[in-house]
């Protein structure tokens, strides 16, 4: 068992060293979310209202309302930006030695999507930080119940990551997980306004919403930061990271395609 | 037989085929040259080899064990060297080759003694803490000549590791290999270049799939050079 350990170390290690080596990575990633929470929610204020839903109990500030669905767009791009690494260490040659370890595969590639999780977390933590510093603030025992909320959302969204990776075959085409994945994702979501609101435009757009695994997490992680905990949304998140994992486990398997793109 | 054995293997790419009923078998302590153009189908076999594809038919030992039956300890016995480049370039050579032994369990003392080991072997010790971006390509394929072999294996595979390097780089590390190979490692060498085989060494020619020769190097040359031989060989249609 140690040896499963020491690879996991190593692995989550590297992933963890890559990432301080490109603080450039670091900085964007907490800015996009910054934006959207510091302009684009002062703008949408007046703009919106809200009625109290759970699990909030009073009336509360769209600046408020859009941190869970903020942190969610961390992991989002997160686990699409550990997508790209895995393409990179495909093009690059280094995925091959992880692959031909006699270590079983799939331990390889979940210590992978472990290493990208943390990392997540470690950004989402800074967000909640900074937006803490300017007054959106939230339960302090929130801020520790939401980590198994951002771990089981994390490794969704990794998941997710790890199986395109399995299925594009060059770098140059991973703009199209921007328009085709990240975006529709985000905007078809919980994130930025209710699910009753989307309802009162477009009941189809609702619908769409409301089967988003991406909406499942990110209620998750906002009843989670008021110490409660939505059954459903845990329920729906757990199946999308088992279904992306198995698939993603499938691609990556000598017998899938993943590898094969770059032979 | 321990070191490698490759029966009735055929691999196609939907309909080219890459690889038709390819057998051979290398003892151990052997170092085997696998001559072929590019193109012949060395990668297909490599990628085989190291279980990075699966073949729907034909069987691959490596040292006894079945890679489709028993993948992990044959990986276990296995040390690859890619034609590709697989250091990361902004590690240490021996952040590299930490981050290679914990992908095979190793820890501790044990893996601080192997990584001392391999880099005298390789005679790199004194680059053990330069980035692998700094080193040069002849000592970027020591270190990982020096990766593959740290975790003891009994089978080592290199697919063009001279790829890109000057004449005093390829001679140094083609005369390393022998070495490994009469200390007891089984050895596969992939390459184009008929100067790197030598006279005693066991040669497959490989050429539009399928093996063409196999013996050893001063058998298949007969009484022209090697370079002459496997230009006769691969010119005529397989």
């Amino acid at each position: 068992m140690s040896g499963y350990v020491t690879a996991l170390i190593a692995i989550v290690t590297r992933e963890a060293l890559r990432f301080f080596h490109q603080r450039e990575r670091f900085v964007a990633a907490l800015v996009r979310p910054l934006v959207w929470l510091l302009v684009f929610a002062a703008g949408f204020r007046a703009a919106l209202g809200l009625s109290i839903i759970p699990p909030y109990q009073t009336y509360i500030t769209y600046e408020t309302y859009i941190v869970p669905g903020l942190c969610g767009m961390i992991l989002l791009f997160n686990g699409m930006q550990s997508s790209l690494s895995l393409i990179y260490d495909r093009e690059m040659g280094s995925m091959k030695l992880l692959l031909t370890s006699p270590l079983p595969r799939w331990w390889l590639l979940m210590c992978k999507l472990l290493g990208a999780t943390a990392i997540s977390i470690l950004q989402v933590y800074a967000f909640l930080a900074i937006a803490a510093a300017f007054g959106i603030v939230m339960p302090a025992m929130g801020y520790v119940a939401v980590l198994p909320a951002l771990v089981v959302a994390g490794l969704m969204l990794g998941s997710l990551g790890l199986l395109l990776s399995s299925f594009i075959k060059q770098l140059e085409n991973f703009a199209g997980v921007m328009n085709f994945v990240i975006f529709p994702m985000f905007f078809l979501s919980s994130a930025l306004y209710p699910l009753w609101k989307m309802a009162e435009s477009s009941e189809l757009l609702h619908d769409i919403c409301a089967v988003n695994p991406f909406t499942h997490a990110v209620e998750l992680i906002r009843f989670a930061l008021y110490l409660q905990l939505n059954g459903p949304a845990l329920g729906w998140t757990v199946l999308a990271a088992g279904l992306f994992t198995t698939a993603a486990l499938w691609g990556y398997s000598p017998e899938g395609t993943g590898i094969r793109r770059k032979g | 037989m321990n070191g490698i054995r490759v029966a009735g293997l055929t691999y196609r790419y939907g309909a080219k085929t890459a690889l038709d009923d390819v057998s051979f078998s290398v003892a151990q302590g052997e170092f085997c040259a696998l001559l072929g153009p590019n193109g012949a189908g060395k990668s297909t076999l490599f990628n085989l080899l190291t279980r990075l594809f699966v073949a729907p038919g034909g069987q691959i030992e490596i040292a006894g064990h079945d890679l489709n039956t028993a993948p992990r300890a044959a990986l276990a016995k296995l040390g690859i060297v890619f034609q590709q480049p697989t250091l990361d370039l902004d590690l240490t050579v021996r952040q590299n080759l930490t981050y290679f032994a914990a992908l095979h369990g190793l820890s501790g003392r044990d893996r601080v003694r192997r990584i001392d080991t391999v880099l005298d072997r390789l005679d790199i010790a004194d680059r053990a803490k330069e980035k692998a971006r700094t080193l040069n390509g002849g000592h970027r394929r020591r270190t990982e000549i020096a990766r593959a072999l740290l975790h003891d294996p009994a089978v080592l595979l290199l697919d063009e590791p001279t790829v890109g390097l000057d004449a005093a780089a390829r001679a140094a590390i083609t005369d390393h290999v022998h070495g490994l190979a009469s200390d007891g490692t089984t050895v596969l060498w992939a390459t184009h270049l008929a100067d790197e085989v030598r006279p005693d060494d066991r040669l497959v020619v490989l050429h539009q799939a399928k093996v063409l020769a196999d013996g050893r190097a001063r058998d298949v040359s007969g009484d022209r050079p090697l370079q002459q031989a496997f230009l006769d060989l691969t010119a005529e249609p397989a």
